[in-house]
């Protein structure tokens, strides 16, 4: 263990022209996000009495909490099965998943008809137990608080020592100063805990999710009506959590011009296979068990979108990554990994829109201007925040541009977190 | 820190129980006890003359709109296929019996207010609960909005303010709760010049029903539509055709909540499984640590 390797701020300039072009699909999406809040869900959204439920439910909800599974995932596997050279993808996960639940909280405000009440699930005469949307509401709270508390340690070795807070609050420097390394030094010996905690809650909403749709019997396409939705949503965010850090990874590497971490990405490319295998396995015992086969071939939408969702996203990923070849390229591992994260993105749209059949529908929902701008400001939004994060935290570690970054003074923030301890 | 884990544990333990008590609690406010005496209507698509009376008296009862009585008894909405709207939470339509091609029938639809319903266990804040006196009602002050409800209803009622953009309700036949309790019909019931709608206990209806069937067999389809659908229906039908020719749809026997409330207090079942799972991952956690110890003690003498 010659090399250390640290999470470091990545140094790079903020405005490209790629920033600038997701700036701009960011500020589109608030400007509709807000046109939402004042005129209503009638007015910026195609939903109606049959159509209950469209994209925002089914892309920013249902496919965010999937796509942030990374984060338990790898907590899982570094932190508790204590694959110590996986430790690199944790805070980059971390923050993807941290992010993408807040996003996902942003975007169901959105839907709800009385935003301001969503707080209401927290208050004990409110409890409804038998609601499955109980659960994953509370879940998705707690866990995103757990997210923030995993963060904080982060947040104590970036500033610790070097609190400047602008103009009158530095009356406060001292205060949030020691209250950072109370943080540090306490919650380092709980943070167990809470990762723990952490992957239970995961494994708990991104089930229940799955449950959601079952209450609809009469309504659901028989393709994906199954009692056992929760388990296959289950499986499926946990066979796309290393997709989605192996994706987001090379993104980050490539815009910041740094060297992939190919040999990590492809090590944890090695369980996706594996992962996916046990999936797929499920969903077709399923079929079988319930005699629904001859609706794969019945040459509906849904049967066309249950075939894509199979094929492109769960059966050809899985045979390109159980080749060595593959996952020694980056490009293959690219590949691989947006295929199954469009995938499991695409299960989630086909459970909650393709499948949905309403008893008295006259024309079929399509999304509105607002809703698709809406939801591709909130991506295009997560992807501007999760870029100022790495560049102010130590988040991402990149061992090539280590001596860089030391002549940059940056190095002066490990130095800061050891003489704390 | 073994034993601060270990009193973690405990507090976790404490904390669940505490939290499953009011849980189960909430889960017994949202279902009635006896079916059988709450009470009900009975529609009869035999006697049923499709004058719309009944859609006037919800909205003058509701004041939902400001069409008047003559507005009401303009036939040719019949042209168009209507669902309950947030502004008519009732709605006739016509339908060609299949089998007698000359002979038309109309059929009230609105909320069946279900013995079990499914939007009562899907809401997440107890916003819509079943009532001992029969009817399934909604509390726009909890709401949140999220429209699960209108995903689960089998009969596709729940209608959605969309148009107002701060306090969306979500809207449907009420039962006309508020006259119940006074000792009233409710308002549609009272107002049916030809007696389509009959309203008493759940038993008593049924009891109607059966005998109307016995008496005309030729008049009636030998159904009572709403006596086992998903556990049964507060509102139940009587048509002189098959119903999956009007616009009811054909059901299961159990209820609709039943699975997806079996899955999530199997699930949860008194916060075992989440417990274990936490328990489990800790002893993977713990038990694989030492192997790392070494490098940990090298790590914090720097």
């Amino acid at each position: 263990m010659s090399v250390i390797e640290t999470p470091t701020p990545v140094r790079a300039r903020y405005f490209t022209q790629g920033t600038a072009i997701v700036a701009a699909i960011a500020s589109l999406g608030i400007f509709a996000y807000f046109y939402r809040l004042i005129f209503g869900l009638g007015a910026a959204t195609n939903l109606d009495n049959q159509y209950p439920w469209g994209i925002w439910i089914a892309i920013d909800v249902a496919s965010g909490v999937a796509l942030a599974a990374g984060g338990f995932t790898s907590a899982a596997l570094a932190d508790i099965f204590h694959k110590e050279e996986y430790h690199v993808i944790v805070r980059p996960a971390l923050l993807t998943a941290l992010l993408g639940y807040t996003f996902v909280v942003i975007g169901l405000l959105a839907d709800l008809g009385r935003y301001y009440n969503v707080w209401h699930p927290m208050l004990p005469s409110m409890w409804q137990g038998n609601s499955v949307l109980f659960e994953v509401g509370m879940c998705v709270m707690v866990y995103l608080t757990v997210l923030y508390i995993e963060f904080l340690p982060i947040v104590a070795e970036r500033f610790v020592g070097r609190v400047h807070l602008p103009g009158p609050f530095s009356i406060f420097n001292r205060i949030v100063d020691s209250w950072l390394r109370v943080c540090q030094q306490y919650l380092k010996r709980f943070i167990s805990l809470f990762i723990i905690a952490g992957v239970v809650l995961s494994c708990l909403h991104q089930s229940s999710l799955g449950t959601l749709m079952v209450i609809a019997p009469t309504k659901m396409h028989p393709l994906w009506y199954t009692p056992i939705s929760p388990l296959l949503f289950l499986l499926s965010a946990i066979a796309v959590g290393f997709p989605m850090v192996i994706f987001e990874s090379i993104l980050s590497s490539r815009s910041f011009k740094l060297a992939p971490e190919t040999k990590v990405l492809s090590s944890i490319a090695r369980y996706t296979p594996v992962l996916l295998g046990v999936y797929l396995a499920m969903k077709i015992g399923d079929l079988t068990l319930r005699n629904a086969w001859p609706y794969v071939l019945e040459g509906s939408l849904q049967s066309f979108m249950y075939i894509i969702e199979l094929g492109v996203g769960v059966v050809t990923p899985m045979i390109l990554l159980s080749m060595p070849r593959v996952r020694r390229s980056i490009s293959g591992l690219f590949t691989a990994a947006a295929m199954v994260i469009g995938g499991v993105a695409l299960n989630r749209i086909n459970v909650f829109l393709i499948a949905y059949k309403p008893l008295y529908a006259e024309k079929t929902y399509f999304p509105s201007v607002y809703e698709i701008a809406v939801t591709l400001g909130l991506i295009a939004t997560l992807v501007l925040v999760y870029r100022f994060i790495v560049m102010t935290f130590p988040v991402i570690t990149a061992p090539h541009e280590v001596k860089q970054a030391e002549r940059m003074g940056v190095a002066g923030v490990n130095l800061g977190m050891k003489r704390v301890k | 820190m073994g034993l601060k884990r270990r009193d973690f544990f405990k507090m976790a333990a404490v904390g669940s129980v505490t939290v499953l008590g009011s849980k189960s609690l909430a889960g017994e406010d949202g279902h009635g006890g006896d079916s059988s005496q709450a009470l009900g209507v009975l529609v009869d698509a035999v006697v049923c003359i499709g004058c719309r009376k009944c859609e006037w008296a919800c909205n003058n009862e509701h004041k939902l709109s400001t069409r008047t009585l003559a507005e009401f008894e303009d036939k040719s909405v019949f042209a168009k296929h209507r669902r309950p709207e947030d502004n008519a939470f009732t709605v006739i339509n016509r339908f060609v019996d299949p089998k007698q091609p000359g002979k038309q029938l109309t059929l009230k639809v609105q909320c069946m207010h279900c013995n079990k319903p499914a939007c009562v266990s899907a809401c997440i804040v107890g916003a819509l609960q079943k009532n001992k006196i029969g009817s399934v009602d909604y509390d726009a002050w909890k709401c949140i909005g999220c429209r699960y409800c209108m995903v689960a209803c089998p009969f596709q009622i729940p209608a959605y303010e969309y148009h107002e953009a701060l306090t969306p309700r979500v809207r449907k036949c009420t039962f006309c709760e508020q006259r119940l309790v006074e000792g009233k019909k409710p308002a549609c019931v009272a107002l049916c010049p030809n007696e389509a709608l009959t309203f008493g206990t759940r038993q008593e209806l049924l009891d109607v029903a059966k005998e109307r069937i016995k008496l005309n067999p030729e008049k009636y389809f030998d159904h009572v539509y709403g006596e086992t659908e998903i556990g049964g229906t507060s509102w139940m039908y009587l048509a002189p055709t098959d119903f999956v020719n009007t616009e009811l749809p054909k059901l299961q026997t159990t209820a609709i909540p039943n699975l997806t409330e079996t899955i999530q207090h199997g699930v949860f079942k008194s916060f075992v499984p989440p417990l274990a799972l936490y328990g489990l991952l800790g002893l993977i956690m713990h038990s694989l640590r030492e192997d790392n110890d070494e490098e940990e003690k090298h790590d914090e003498r720097d």
